[in-house]
């Protein structure tokens, strides 16, 4: 059996390719000199690999910033659109990723999970009167919970697919699962990629901890809701079949059980409408 | 402190019996603090008559900032002659290519390529050093402190404030304000504009009551309206920010290339008509004027 070091892990994830389709759109974007900034941004952000290199590389430069840059909106005010588009179109140009890769993860599903969770996270943060500056951050939290099974799936493709295997004809969770084939959990490998990424502890946190029922912040909360509001109503997928219950200590924050939540947030169809264009975008 | 302007043009040199009076070079500002340390900001064609002047002074220690890698800011820095004579000293500071990770040192590579310059980069004789600059991390060159500013523009560009013998300024280099991209009814329009508006705060923050700014100001408010997202600020913005900011002296630079003597002489008449009540002194850019602080 493979296990994974921290140090193997790391070594993947500089290899990471983005997405075809959105590296496509982005050069059809970028060639067109009329093309909206709002559309590249928007293009940009629905891609979480190509938005964690392009803050990644960001931050990494400008560290001594008294904020970290944690979205690409962000980035544009102190940067420009320019230099944004550019370095993501040299980030597309390292490769793409094989979106029939031989764990059997369906990269589109993934992706629809991931802004779901995205989109819902914003939008619970704004519920709970998250002040708008900060919203963003909820945004990439949640885009980026899962984002440790790209790299078990592009990188360790066998063990992530007896974890998948094991975790839907079992029905167990596919953080347990991956422990057995893999070593670590994606919520783990999560956490080590923010922390690579230098982006903000609370992030990395959410991102580690969103299957630990034991988390007491803001935006664990919002993730972890998120991403059972995005499974109950199967908005994408990510490969774990189950949804966890909320505790007593989540239905008591929010005041609500999940469904009177989602009532709350409106109707889910239009959570889908805004996922399905942002996925259309790519 | 006292500064000097070698170079206040925009884009490209505009040699000619249009421009001699604000002059043709593109940008370059000399700095001497009190201790005679040399700073330079930005090396455009007006670097080649600054080092002109500094020969008989031989050997030189230099610091060059250079705000960004766009031709009219670096077009000086192979006709700088101290960097080919010996026991010369030159610092030359400036941002990360985020694409390639190199350094500042990539320019002077890059510009002196066999096609496009005769003497390579590695054939300098006098003793030149690079150090890559970080937005907020503040360094020192001397009494001197400077304090790097991400600005925006179509490139990764520096904004520089220098504070040196209880004296300040700060220049932008290039800067546009980000506008907002959304449209003022959609939902994303006021998340957008208050980062904006954080943005802007800091600078203001950053540059309190600054002896000289210099600023970016190429455009009227007629112009700019087909000049959007071109990176160039106008004398509007200048003004703005510049009361926001509380600065004593406003330097207003990096004059639009087809801008003559004349229509400069006539803005600069509409300026102080418009703002009388501005408590800070209006000035635009002249080549070869020092001013001390």
């Amino acid at each position: 059996m493979t296990k994974i070091t921290e140090e193997q892990f790391v070594v993947f994830v500089e290899q990471m390719p983005a997405f075809p389709k959105s590296v496509h759109k982005l050069m059809q974007l970028t060639a067109n000199e009329d093309a909206a900034t709002r559309d590249i941004v928007a293009l940009i952000e629905s891609d979480p690999v190509m938005t964690v290199k392009i803050l990644k590389v960001i931050n990494s430069a400008f560290y001594s910033l008294p904020q970290k840059i944690t979205s690409i909106q962000r980035a544009l005010v102190h940067i420009g659109v320019n230099t944004i588009k550019n370095l993501a179109l040299s980030i597309a140009a390292i490769g793409v990723i094989n979106s029939q890769n031989r764990a059997g993860f369906d990269i589109n599903q993934f992706l629809e999970h991931s802004l779901a969770t995205a989109v819902i996270s914003k939008k619970l943060a704004e519920r709970m009167q998250v002040p708008l500056q900060e919203s963003s951050d909820y945004f990439v939290a949640g885009l980026l919970h899962d984002f440790g099974k790209i790299v078990f799936a592009q990188f360790m493709p066998d063990e992530f697919k007896l974890a998948l295997e094991q975790s839907r004809v079992q029905q167990v969770d596919l953080h347990i699962t991956e422990l057995k084939y893999i070593g670590i959990s994606h919520a783990h490998a999560g956490r080590m990629l923010a922390k690579k990424w230098e982006l903000p502890a609370s992030l990395a946190n959410a991102i580690d901890l969103h299957h630990n029922k034991e988390g007491d912040n803001l935006l664990w909360h919002c993730v972890f809701a998120a991403n059972q509001i995005a499974k109950t109503y199967q908005i994408g997928s990510a490969g774990n079949p189950i949804v966890a219950p909320y505790s007593p200590k989540t239905q008591a924050f929010f005041g609500m059980t999940m469904d009177e939540l989602v009532t709350e947030l409106g109707d889910i169809a239009m959570i889908k409408a805004e996922v399905q264009q942002k996925l259309e975008l790519k | 402190m006292k500064f000097k302007f070698w170079g206040v043009r925009g884009s490209i040199p505009t040699p000619g019996p249009q421009t001699n009076k604000y002059g043709g070079n593109t940008t370059c500002i000399e700095i001497r603090t009190d201790n005679n340390d040399l700073i330079i900001l930005d090396a455009g064609t007006g670097l080649h008559q600054l080092t002109q002047t500094l020969l008989p002074q031989m050997p030189i220690n230099a610091h060059i900032l250079i705000t960004h890698t766009h031709w009219d800011h670096i077009h000086g820095l192979p006709f700088c002659t101290p960097i080919y004579i010996a026991d010369n000293k030159l610092t030359i500071y400036g941002g990360q290519d985020l694409k390639t990770g190199e350094g500042i040192e990539r320019t002077l590579k890059v510009q002196m390529q066999h096609s496009f310059f005769p003497i390579a980069e590695h054939e300098l004789k006098a003793d030149v050093s690079y150090k890559t600059v970080k937005a907020g991390e503040k360094f020192r060159i001397g009494e001197a402190v400077i304090t790097p500013v991400l600005m925006n523009h179509p490139v990764i560009n520096f904004g520089y404030r220098i504070d040196c013998d209880g004296k300040s300024l700060f220049f932008t280099g290039d800067y546009e304000p980000q506008l907002n991209i959304y449209e003022p009814d959609g939902s994303e329009y006021q998340n957008f504009q208050q980062m904006i508006d954080e943005c802007a705060d800091s600078l203001v923050q950053t540059i309190q009551g600054v002896d000289a700014l210099i600023i970016d100001s190429s455009f009227t408010e007629a112009e700019y309206v087909h000049k959007k997202n071109w990176g160039h600020g106008t004398y509007s913005g200048a003004l703005r920010l510049a009361t926001q900011a509380k600065v004593k002296r406003l330097f207003f630079t990096h004059h639009e290339p087809t801008r003559t003597d004349a229509e400069l002489d006539a803005i600069y008449a509409e300026l102080l008509t418009n703002n009388q009540q501005m408590n800070c002194e209006l000035i635009i850019a002249q080549e070869g004027v020092e001013v001390v602080l």
